[in-house]
């Protein structure tokens, strides 16, 4: 029983983890329509800013948070106005080789300037050390990790679903052309939801790296996963991506701790099925 | 008078041969991609050999021609091997980070008639696939064994071993298990876990299940490492007292500041490190440090690299500059110097090298600088694994 629960809780914080790296591609796939392969890079540019502020400046997490996800943005800002604006609406082919060159330039630029080294973001003195649950501990961050993960779960969907620029969104996602004759500036409500994708890949670059830490290669080697979870929960799906990182998470967690020797053997027998059964992801049902 | 033309001629030939000459030397390693790191290494350690001995050996120049191999890459690094042997002329081979790669490349040694010199792979195996391969780095066997005698010695009777499932890493479970049975402990469970791993938590319960006093594990260097370290203390294990043995690759200094605070105390077995206390290595690492640039970057690559030069030197040395791979090899064997990371010599039966391994535990400087302190020795190491293979 013990067991058991110790499994739930580790498969709830590696979920977590999972769901806010990867929400923000799934609004790029989901709500813009673009293949963004070039999320883990925006991501691990998140994770350099927040080890550059907070290790090597000596500025504190909190600081480095914040300078992550604002500096990922003010870089991707000149990049969404002359290199992304061209792909939207574009043949995927053309979206994929388009972001797969931006992610190789981004691990090069990181390479040059950081070196090959991994980089940590070394955590406050609150989120440090291991909380006692009871019938075991577990580590500080990953509890935040997880309340950070639902924050970010229940601000995007209200945003999404209950604002006015929701609905302007919605509205262009679904009907460009019809939302630019009603008044709606699609230029601009493309511009703020890319800025808020990008936004999210560099907190999920910050919390996650104590699991995923920050390299140059980090741009590429996680994105399968991400790629996977999007493409499970239905992309564009808030409440989609978070079934998909819970499911997907418990699996491949029991999967380790039952039978190692299988390696991702059932997170991907998993993905098939779940794949094979809803083609338009787990959302698709609830639409 | 035929006699006397030919005389001449033959003569004429062996002149030419002994005049000064560019020795060209072709180097296989990862100098791009995400193993970089490794293959600057060795370019750090080849450029230490030079600046501390100049790039002359007699009369000849030394003339170093690198060819990178990202990932491993068997194909790929047997027609750059290849390449260097037909096209650039290369009278030795040397690097080699990937066992496949050095595999990949042992069949054309003797028909090119050029020796290799490992630098880094470290698979047993690699030696008996020619005649002509001498390493100067490490087998994953020697730097695991040793560890099962300091579990042994630290009241350790039941171990759990966690390795990535891949070569090197069944390797060393091997080489852990029967080092500790024949010290007299028993290994209660050898877990296997896929090199994708990100998250090490379920491994840690598993480790807490199963009731062992110390894990040992391998994993390839980088991410991983930090991973598999924070999930350790964070899942209770350090406080619970579970032993963490393991071998110096999961310790390796460029990975060290990273680690931080979390790698302090770790015992690991190798057969080099950064901070060795001789004059040979502190000539060495501040060469080294050097030609790298940034010294944290500085880990054990760059000292197999800076041996395989010697080597390479003394060959050249032996056969005055002629392409000779028999002979090149043959005077290398048992051949024995003290190098930054102590005595060693190539063993004349293996043409591996043997050498000290020591015990290491992750302690911090006066400068706040993490390292690996030496504080035991395991003197004139041979390579275990090879016994293993004859079996």
């Amino acid at each position: 029983m013990q067991t058991v629960l110790s499994i739930a809780v580790d498969a709830l914080a590696y979920g977590m983890v999972l769901f806010i790296i990867s929400i923000g591609l799934s609004v790029t796939m989901g709500l813009m329509r673009v293949i963004n392969l070039a999320h883990g890079a925006f991501a691990m540019i998140g994770g350099y800013f927040a080890s550059y502020a907070a290790r090597d400046l000596g500025l504190g997490y909190g600081v480095g948070v914040l300078a992550a996800i604002v500096g990922t943005v003010i870089i991707a800002i000149p990049v969404e106005r002359f290199l992304y604006r061209r792909i939207y609406g574009q043949p995927e082919l053309t979206q994929v080789l388009m972001t797969i060159g931006i992610t190789f330039c981004v691990i090069g630029i990181a390479n040059f300037a950081f070196g090959p080294t991994l980089k940590t973001i070394p955590l406050p003195q609150m989120l440090q050390g291991s909380v006692d649950l009871g019938f075991r501990t577990i580590a500080t961050h990953r509890l935040f990790s997880i309340v950070c993960g639902l924050v970010v779960a229940g601000a995007l969907w209200f945003l999404i679903e209950r604002t006015a620029f929701g609905t302007r969104l919605r509205a262009t996602v679904d009907n460009a052309a019809m939302a630019a004759s009603l008044g709606v500036r699609t230029q601009v409500v493309y511009a703020v939801s890319f800025a808020v994708a990008i936004g999210l890949a560099a907190l999920g670059g910050v919390l996650g790296a104590e699991l995923l830490p920050v390299e140059p290669y980090y741009a590429l080697r996680y994105m399968v996963t991400f790629l996977v979870v999007v493409s499970v929960g239905g992309a564009g799906s808030i409440p989609g991506a978070l079934i998909a990182c819970l499911l997907l998470g418990a699996i491949d967690t029991t999967g380790r701790y039952f039978a190692p020797e299988y390696g991702e053997f059932f997170f991907y027998l998993a993905v098939i099925v779940i794949v094979t059964l809803f083609p338009r992801g787990l959302a698709g049902r609830f639409r | 008078m035929k006699r006397f033309v030919l005389a001449v001629a033959v003569a004429a030939l062996a002149a030419g041969v002994a005049h000064a000459d560019t020795i060209k030397v072709g180097v296989v390693g990862p100098f791009s991609g995400p193993f970089a790191l490794q293959g600057k290494n060795f370019k750090a350690g080849i450029d230490a050999f030079f600046a501390l001995n100049g790039k002359k050996v007699g009369d000849h120049d030394i003339e170093v021609v690198y060819r990178d191999v990202p990932t491993a890459n068997p194909a790929q690094s047997k027609s750059l091997a290849q390449e260097l042997i037909v096209r650039e002329k290369v009278q030795y081979l040397a690097g080699f980070y990937f066992t496949p790669d050095a595999m990949a490349a042992t069949p054309l040694l003797q028909q090119g008639n050029v020796p290799m010199v490992v630098m880094n792979a470290a698979t047993s195996a690699i030696v008996t696939s020619s005649p002509y391969v001498v390493r100067t780095s490490f087998t994953t066997w020697q730097t695991a064994s040793p560890i099962a005698k300091v579990a042994k010695d630290a009241g350790v009777a039941k171990a759990i071993t966690l390795v990535s499932d891949y070569g090197p890493g069944v390797d060393a479970e091997t080489a852990f298990k029967t080092a500790f049975e024949k010290e007299g402990g028993s290994v209660v469970e050898s877990i296997r876990m896929p090199l994708s791993t990100n998250d090490f938590a379920p491994m840690m319960q598993r480790v807490k299940d199963s009731g062992a006093q110390a894990l040992f594990v391998f994993l390839p260097s980088g991410p991983p490492t930090l991973a598999f370290v924070k999930a350790y203390n964070e899942n209770g294990l350090k406080a619970a007292g579970i032993k963490f043995l393991a071998t110096g690759d999961l310790t390796q200094e460029s990975d060290l500041p990273a680690l931080g605070e979390a790698g302090l105390g770790l015992t690991t077995t190798f057969h080099y490190a950064v901070s060795h206390d001789s004059p040979e290595n502190k000539a060495f690492v501040a060469a080294a440090e050097k030609a790298i640039g940034n010294p944290a970057e500085l880990s054990f690559p760059a000292v197999g690299a800076f041996d395989g030069m010697y080597v390479i030197s003394k060959m050249i040395e032996a056969t005055n500059g002629k392409q000779d791979a028999k002979n090149a090899v043959e005077a290398v064997k048992g051949l024995s110097w003290t190098s930054p990371r102590g005595p060693v010599s190539i063993d004349p039966d293996s043409r591996h090298i043997t050498q000290n391994i020591y015990l290491r535990e992750v302690a911090k400087d006066a400068g706040g600088k993490y390292y690996n302190k030496e504080i035991q020795t395991f003197e004139k190491q041979g390579d275990p694994g090879l016994a293993a293979l004859k079996k």
